[in-house]
């Protein structure tokens, strides 16, 4: 029924299409078959399997959505942010210290950018980085295991939103200030003295290539504008970052207006080797500041939260050959580089053209010094001598773009709702197509490579309105499928997401199944608490702390009639899955448990805490259907009054 | 019922699009795998089971592999079998080196779902005890190991001695 509404739909979207008055170039023929075709092209059939990993932001979720293409497919959520009850992410006790923060717990974030580690340009499907845009924060998720690994805090920073973006060989994932604030160390100051004393800052975060382990290895301080999307340069610009930058004004309320003032903002030019080379002359400054960094470690299932109380940073305007503004017109969002490096293109928000810039022309400039001033102490190259041309009336609010492997870029457009496929040689507009509804980011597969993958561009659009049954005042979010293998770009497919599917990134799938996990070695199993058999299942009370080394497999929970605890202690339930196959997770839950339950994983060890408020006796059971005899996975916990001294017992099968 | 209604109108979208001189594309309605269990061709039996080993000659037990096997089946096998004749999850595993020959039991540790599918002793087992006996990342070497434990056992009388600790 679903696939005939969209058939059906899509019949409809090519009578807008034939019909509309989107559309500027010519019609395609009329017999072209487009709703039949695109089903074909989205049909995977049952058993089979997709071709193209999806990764969509989860937004406000603070999660991330993994979708396969092109049958748009949701295969998992993987909780990054925000606490998860469903796989007890930031409930167990092994997991909470991933959420926090130097705020404390913070079990909520809004994602925006994933982002997938890169080996000479090319995606490598290690690992996918996103960043947390209101306590700034950036995880990196094991592709492994599709679950978060790591999460830094940045410090001297408000809104992380231009990041994370990775650079060629993943030397550094980086990330920019949206909200410039004044810095950490002397942080209460007036709003209104936002013009001296808000700054921005760029963090540049060093990853191990082999753990992947992260790292702040240094942070540039700069001008207080809001820095709002980034790209690592690559092949012919490897070695430098580019930065969106809006609100050149600096203003402080009411942006909306006061930061559309002036007709030409900036994109940022960063030289990071440059910034290195100073700090190896020691010119980096060591502030005291406060951030979390949070690791889970693979052997001992179990993560630890580090207070980090230093960082080492770079003052831009001292430091020449490091930082260049290049003026953009009106309020920049996308900035984007070419496969090849040497073209970079700015996608102003309210403005009426792309500019594209060259690479070797902004060398050029800088070289003869072909200056206009300078902003803040960083000198500003003349926008002429760095522009390569501009695609003229592209559409209405360009915000994106992204590229396939035969020289065409495609910018996703706000206020028209459509993508538009332009020449980045010659800078003309080869085709456009309407999306349903306001399309911010969009996603080819690899678009941001040395190499693209191409065959598709992915819309992920801002308002959903009629698209899908509704569901109350609040709808689905949305994402719609193209094929961008022939002339004319083809609409294939809508298929709903989790949160606001900020931005995305796609690949085929063998890049990432080479890294698959499929249960955990029980023998690798390093969990203090772990019992690797069911003669170490055990309950053991240290003062109110009572330890329960929990075993389960189908389908039975070792021990499973447990007596001697007491009203307010504190119960931890260690529970291992002693299984060692692919997908034969055990669920865990006890009645009255202010946590959610436990998704225990074939070889893991999980722990709830529990805290018994009354006397009584507490069944506990298997949340996840685990066999024939699932439902006999249960027991039972006895709990007796606070001040009593009931023996403790514990027993299975007795 | 719902996937064969969705796919025939797939289906005839396709056919419709070929009609109108569309695009080749193949029907895909074919190629759903039917599950492992429907499968009609049964091999012949020869009581060697499904997997690698087949045809394994046994030499006099020796003792102190017995002994590292027992090991392995306190980590790996112990939660769901015992060497008694009692059942658990699995079948209580005393008496099973007469029952079974070397390389089906070896199978059976090591390649337990297809043995379950196919094997018709191990299908039965399947049948009767209604939880599928998962691999447990036995290394052949080790499986050899739980295979001398397991004779060590029923040539001490895996039952008796169960009693006699009692
Ligand atoms: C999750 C529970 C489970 C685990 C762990 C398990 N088994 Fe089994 N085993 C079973 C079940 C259940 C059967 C019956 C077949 C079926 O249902 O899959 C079985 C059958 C067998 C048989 C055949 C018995 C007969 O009567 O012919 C042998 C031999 C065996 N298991 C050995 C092992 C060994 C050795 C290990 C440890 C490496 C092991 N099993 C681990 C559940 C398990
Ligand atoms: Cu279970």
């Amino acid at each position: 029924m679903k696939r005939l509404s969209i058939l059906t739909l899509t019949g409809v979207v090519t009578s807008l299409f034939f019909f509309g008055a989107l559309s500027s170039c010519k019609p395609p023929k009329k017999d072209s078959g487009l709703s039949a075709d695109a089903a074909s092209k989205v049909y995977v059939a049952p058993g089979k399997k997709d071709e193209i990993y999806l990764f969509t932001s989860g937004g406000f979720s603070g999660q991330i959505g993994v979708y396969g293409l092109p049958s748009g497919r949701m295969l998992k959520q993987v909780p990054v942010f925000s606490q998860d009850a469903e796989t007890g992410y930031g409930f167990s006790e092994e997991t909470k210290p991933m959420l926090m923060t130097s705020h404390g717990f913070t079990p909520w974030d809004d994602s925006h950018h994933p982002q997938l580690s890169r080996t000479e340009g090319q995606d490598d499907g290690r690992w996918l980085f996103i960043n947390a845009n209101n306590t700034p924060r950036i995880a990196r998720i094991d592709l492994g295991v599709f679950k978060t690994r790591e999460i830094i805090e940045l410090p001297n920073c408000g809104g992380n939103h231009a990041s994370p973006f990775t650079t060629q060989n993943n030397e550094y994932v980086v990330g920019a200030s949206r909200f410039s604030v004044p810095y950490d160390k002397d942080g209460d100051q007036e709003i209104a003295s936002y013009k001296d004393k808000f700054k921005g800052t760029i963090s540049f975060i060093k990853v191990d290539k082999e753990t992947g382990r992260m790292g702040i290895n240094f942070q540039l301080l700069v001008p207080g504008v809001d820095y709002d999307l980034s790209r690592a340069g690559k092949a012919a610009s490897h070695g430098w970052v580019f930065f969106s930058c809006y609100n050149s004004e600096k203003a402080h309320t009411l942006l909306e207006v006061n930061a559309s003032q002036r007709d030409k903002d900036f994109i940022m030019a960063v030289n990071w080797k440059k910034a290195e080379e100073y700090l190896s002359q020691g010119k980096g400054m060591k502030w005291p500041t406060n951030y979390a960094h949070n690791v889970y470690d693979e052997a001992t299932h179990t993560a630890t939260s580090t207070m980090m109380k230093e960082v080492t940073v770079l003052d831009v305007k001292d430091l020449p050959g490091v930082c260049y503004f290049i003026p953009c017109p009106k309020s920049p969002h996308g900035c984007d580089v070419d496969p090849t490096g040497e073209y970079i293109c700015a996608s102003g928000k309210l403005a009426a053209v792309i500019p594209v810039y060259s690479f070797s022309k902004i060398q050029k400039a800088i070289e003869a010094k072909n200056f206009d001033g300078d902003f803040d102490g960083v000198p500003v190259i003349k926008y002429e001598a760095a522009l390569d041309g501009e695609v003229e009336k592209p559409g209405l609010g360009p915000l994106h773009t992204e590229f396939d492997n035969e020289g065409h870029g495609y910018t996703s457009f706000f206020v028209s709702s459509e993508i538009v496929k332009w020449d980045v040689k010659t800078k003309q507009v080869l085709d456009r197509v309407p999306t349903y509804y306001s399309i911010g980011h969009l996603c080819v597969p690899m678009g941001d490579n040395i190499k693209p993958f191409g065959k598709y561009v992915i819309a992920l659009n801002k308002i959903t309105k009629d698209r899908y049954l509704p569901t109350g005042p609040e709808l689905t979010q949305s994402a719609q499928l193209y094929d961008i293998t022939g002339e004319k770009m083809k609409l294939l497919l809508d298929f709903p997401t989790i949160g606001e599917p900020h931005y995305a990134q796609a690949c085929p799938a063998e890049i990432i199944t080479k890294h698959e996990v499929k249960f955990y070695k029980l023998a690798d199993n390093k969990h203090k608490y772990a019992a690797t058999n069911e003669k170490e299942a055990k309950v053991v009370r240290e003062g109110n702390n009572v330890h329960v080394y929990m075993t389960s497999i189908r389908s039975h929970f070792t021990p499973d009639n447990i007596e001697g605890v007491k009203v307010g202690d504190n119960v931890y339930f260690h529970v291992t899955n002693l299984e060692q196959d692919w997908d034969v997770p055990h669920g865990f839950a006890v009645k009255g448990a202010n946590n959610s339950e436990l998704l225990i994983l074939p070889g893991e060890t999980s722990t709830l805490k529990w805290v018994p408020d009354r006397p009584g006796v507490f069944p506990m059971y298997c949340t996840d259907f685990c066999s024939a005899l699932h439902q006999e996975m249960q027991g039972y916990v006895r709990v007796s009054p606070a001040g009593t001294n009931p023996a403790l017992k514990f027993s299975t099968g007795e | 019922m719902y996937k064969t209604k969705f796919s025939s109108l797939v289906v005839a979208a396709l056919f419709f699009i070929t009609g109108c001189g569309g695009s080749d594309n193949k029907t895909e309605a074919d190629n759903s795998e039917a599950p492992q269990s429907m499968i009609a061709d049964e091999p012949v039996d020869d009581g060697q089971g499904i997997g690698k080993f087949k045809d394994v000659t046994l030499a006099a037990i020796d003792e102190k592999l017995a002994k590292e096997g027992q090991v392995v089946f306190d980590a790996k096998c112990s939660a769901c079998h015992k060497t008694t004749a009692q059942k658990v999850v699995g079948p209580g595993l005393a008496g099973v080196t007469a029952k079974r020959k070397p390389a089906w039991i070896l199978n059976m540790i090591t390649n337990p779902v297809e043995m379950t599918q196919k094997d018709p002793a191990a299908k039965d087992l399947l049948a009767e005890h209604l939880t599928q006996m998962t691999f447990q990342d036995v290394s052949d070497e080790d499986a050899k190991k739980l295979l001398e434990y397991l004779r060590y056992n029923d040539q001490e009388g895996g039952e008796e001695k169960e009693e006699a600790k009692k």
